[in-house]
């Protein structure tokens, strides 16, 4: 007896749709590579515009992921388990710079602490030191609008985690760090490293608000998206590679970390 | 098996208000080697009462103490936390840790307290063998079968030699046959643990069978307390009488007959063999004045024991060849004309007897 | 993007570099209280970012730029209808926050690391010609930002997060009090030329001429050096 397998095929309107999505992506990346200068690819991706505009975004991304993870997991987890006096107001305002134009957040900042900003005025006076126009200023913008992501994930995992296993690992005697490091994170932890995963990612993408707040200059502040931005209007051929550059860079961090933690995301 | 003596009692009054309308206000009290049960319906209090025997919940009022240690005392205001007490807990839904393999679950307890890996991998290990799961080491908690996992459950809870032990529903997870099978086996395993028990259950079966002494909890307090068959035998609420609900008879069965000491009973189950334990239902017996017709029926003569009214029911205890609790109407009652020492007959059909594959 | 809404049943769309913002909103107004059927639709911008748009495909009708290399590579693009015609000029002038708290007195400031100075990226005509005005200074720029255009660079220096940056006379003028400027000698300054012209994109082309005649005419042309831009 022949097996035959009856698959059902799903319904048009699903496939035209869906097809309508998928072609919002292809049609972009492949405009990109219709008009990547091939020959040229080598020499435009290694002059230093490119190389050191790389090394910024690098530097600045990941500094902004290990940032928001310090910060953000606790403060998710204040957000997930305590009550306290105004937490959906707090929650509102740290989910704040995903709604919020990234221009309008790097002006915030550049309000608050710029050289003559609220906070930044006395910090400058007290200590010389100055935010903006500087590697700092970038790891600062890219942080405020990358972070919510990270704490947005942490916090859902932790609301759908039972608490009855850190009940469970008290009764069998450990203690509240143990059972934090031994229980809470680690079953967490995929959705931790899903939510480190989209922080860096939207890190590296940051535009608004870095060239608001830190400034463009290249070889300090000019991060990769700056880089294609000024290139645009100057030279079409490095705009295009540059851009070509940073969907490799992301496609390949994505794929890398795909088989462990897609399935959270 | 050693028995683990520990002697160490647990006294506990729990009184807690939690809000309006949910307070709870119990005292229990067990014996080192004895299994309590607290039985009730959802709601009741149970799982609040547990909660604070653990120390995961304070109590408002009252004071809990195992041995010679006092756990909670809101009048003194002590309280040790729940890593500190030495309880098992063996929980509903068993919260096996699902990131640990099995290993690394049992002896999770053991690391808590600083024992090195090596020693508590040994202490693990041991407690597999006794508990028949060796080999399942390096499985993870989701591949487990219900049975397993109970197992392990119960490993990780006694491999840290509590003083007392508490079971939360630790059958109810389970389907109808397995549940049956592992009764029997946490029934085992039970008797080799020398500490109080204190298992909670909402099923009257598991109370009966597991337990020494049950206490039975409506709208969070004990509204009875005593052995199963006092319970059984003389409910107080209504809830107990639904509870005693069954009568439970063991017996030897062959061949669609079990024998139950005076009399042979015909049961539905012509494969089952072996020690059982019958279950019937007091409305499932019927009362004649004649004997009954139809060779089907189970029937016998006996007399009236006991007649107890409990609003429009009637509920009577019947003398032998087989004792059994009756349930009737009252209208029933009235024209059987059934009081103390006057004779019936009984009849059950086969199809209306329970039977379970039971060894103790 | 900005416009005032004329009655129009007609639009007329004119990209035009950022610092003719004031002048053309003006002119705007003139225009359609001339033309009552012509709604004008003014979209300012950094010339290079407006050329980009152009040869990019908007439904541009009037280009106005800064400099005459991005009117070029329109021209050349084969975008423009007719000759570009030159119709004002704008020089240098250092902008700084008002009561010059970095103390800057000239291009020579333009060398201290300790301060923060701005200019246009490079890509912008108000960039190059800085950067032009510099060089012809014999000054090496210890810049800290290269902003996207000359407004954004305004932004910073009105808000006193730069000390100084280069702009144009007619931008520093236009700021009111929040900005001082500092003159730059006329040995080193630098002239932009500002060019006009019709683009094939425009709906009607009669229309943008007419806007274009408007920008050169006395009314036009006296706007125009009202806010200090020059005809020479």
């Amino acid at each position: 007896m022949t097996n035959r397998r009856v698959t059902r095929r799903p319904p048009a309107l699903v496939l035209l749709l869906g097809a309508v999505g998928l072609a919002l992506f292809v049609v972009p990346l492949a405009g990109l590579l219709w008009r990547t200068p091939w020959s040229d690819l080598p020499t435009l991706v290694t002059s230093s515009m490119v190389t050191d505009a790389l090394g910024i975004s690098i530097v600045a991304s990941v500094s902004a992921t290990v940032f928001s993870a310090l910060v953000g997991v606790p403060l998710a987890w204040l957000l997930a388990r305590v009550e306290f006096p105004g937490r959906r107001l707090v929650r509102g305002l740290v989910l704040l710079p995903l709604v919020l134009p990234p221009v309008v957040g790097g002006a915030a900042l550049l309000f608050a602490l710029g050289r003559r900003g609220t906070l930044g005025e006395p910090l400058y006076q007290q200590t010389g030191l100055v935010l903006p126009f500087s590697i700092w200023g970038v790891i600062l913008a890219t942080t405020f609008v990358a972070m919510p992501f990270l704490v947005i994930t942490v916090e859902g995992a932790l609301r759908n985690l039972d608490e009855r296993y850190e009940s469970a690992a008290a009764s069998l005697g450990a203690g509240r760090w143990a059972v934090l490091r031994r229980v809470t994170l680690p079953m967490i932890g995929p959705s931790v490293m899903a939510g480190l995963v989209l922080t860096w990612a939207r890190s590296f993408g940051e535009f608004g608000a870095t060239i608001t707040f830190a400034g463009n200059l290249p070889g300090r502040t000019q991060t990769l998206p700056l880089a294609v931005f000024v290139a645009l209007e100057s030279d079409r051929a490095v705009a295009v590679a540059i851009s070509l550059l940073m969907v490799v860079v992301s496609l390949a961090v994505l794929i890398a970390l795909r088989e462990r933690w897609w399935k959270v995301l | 098996m050693e028995s683990l003596v520990t002697g160490a009692p647990l006294r506990a009054r729990v009184v807690i208000n939690r809000s309006d309308d949910f307070s709870v206000d119990v005292d229990i009290s067990i014996q080192p080697g004895v299994t309590a049960a607290l039985l009730g319906p959802n709601g009741a209090g149970k799982s609040t009462t547990v909660s604070a025997i653990a120390g995961l919940l304070p109590v408002d009022a009252g004071r809990i103490e195992l041995g010679l240690e006092t756990l909670d005392d809101p009048s003194t205001a002590t309280f040790v936390p729940p890593e500190l007490r030495r309880i098992g807990v063996v929980f509903q839904d068993y919260l096996l840790f699902p990131h640990l393999t099995v290993l690394e679950n049992i002896a999770f307890g053991l690391r808590s307290r600083g024992v090195r890996r090596g020693q508590a991998a040994e202490s693990a290990r041991d407690w597999m063998k006794r508990l028949g799961i060796e080999g399942l080491e390096r499985r993870l908690p989701g591949e487990l079968s219900g049975g397993q996992a109970q197992r392990v459950a119960l490993a990780r809870a006694l491999v840290v030699e509590p003083d007392l032990l508490l079971l939360d529903e630790p059958l109810s997870a389970l389907d109808v046959t397995t549940r049956v099978e592992l009764r029997r086996a946490l029934a085992e395993h039970l008797v080799d643990f020398g500490g109080p028990k204190l298992l909670i259950t909402h099923d009257p079966t598991e109370a009966f069978l597991l337990a020494d002494v049950v206490y039975v909890i409506e709208g969070g307090v004990i509204t009875q307390s005593g052995t199963a068959d006092e319970i059984r035998l003389r409910p107080k609420t209504r809830y107990a009488a639904d509870l005693a609900g069954s009568n439970l008879i063991s017996g030897q069965a062959e061949d669609g007959h079990v024998d139950v000491g005076m009399f042979s009973l015909s049961i539905a189950d012509h494969d089952v063999s072996g020690s059982v334990l019958l279950t019937i239902h007091p409305t499932a017996v019927s009362l004649h004045r004649t004997r009954p017709d139809g060779s089907q029926r189970n029937s016998w003569r006996t007399s009236v024991k006991v007649v107890e009214r409990l609003g429009d029911r009637v509920r009577l205890q019947t003398g032998g060849p087989v004792p059994l609790t009756v349930e009737v109407t009252r209208e029933a009652m009235d024209v059987l004309s059934l009081r103390p020492g006057v004779e019936t007959w009984v009849a059950v059909k086969a199809t209306e007897i329970g039977v379970e594959q039971w060894a103790m | 993007m900005a416009g005032c809404g004329g009655q129009g049943d007609e639009e007329l769309l004119v990209s035009a570099a950022a610092s003719l913002a004031g002048a053309f909103a003006e002119i705007e107004v003139a225009f359609e209280k001339a033309q009552p059927d012509v709604d004008v639709v003014l979209n300012f911008g950094g010339s290079s970012a407006l050329r980009e748009q152009i040869l990019g495909g908007a439904p541009v009708g009037v280009f106005a730029s800064a400099n005459t290399s991005n009117m070029n590579a329109v021209a050349t693009a084969g975008q423009t209808v007719g000759e570009p015609r030159v119709f004002a000029f704008n020089s240098l002038e250092i902008a700084v926050p008002a009561g010059n708290p970095g103390r800057v007195d000239g291009l020579d400031d333009f060398s201290d690391d300790g301060l923060l100075l701005g200019l246009c990226a490079e890509a912008v005509p108000c960039g190059e010609l800085a950067r032009e005005a510099l060089s012809n200074a014999g000054v090496t720029a210890a810049v800290d930002t290269n902003e996207p255009d000359v407004r954004a660079l305004l932004a910073k220096i009105e808000a006193g997060e730069l000390d100084a940056g280069i702009t144009y006379v007619t931008d520093v003028a236009a700021a009111g009090g929040t900005i001082q400027g500092i003159a730059i000698p006329d040995e080193v300054n630098v002239t932009a030329e500002y060019s006009i012209a019709v683009l094939a994109g425009a709906a009607n082309q009669q229309t943008a001429n007419a806007f274009i005649d408007m920008v050169l005419s006395d009314e036009g042309q006296a706007i125009l050096s009202e806010y200090g831009f020059s005809s020479q």
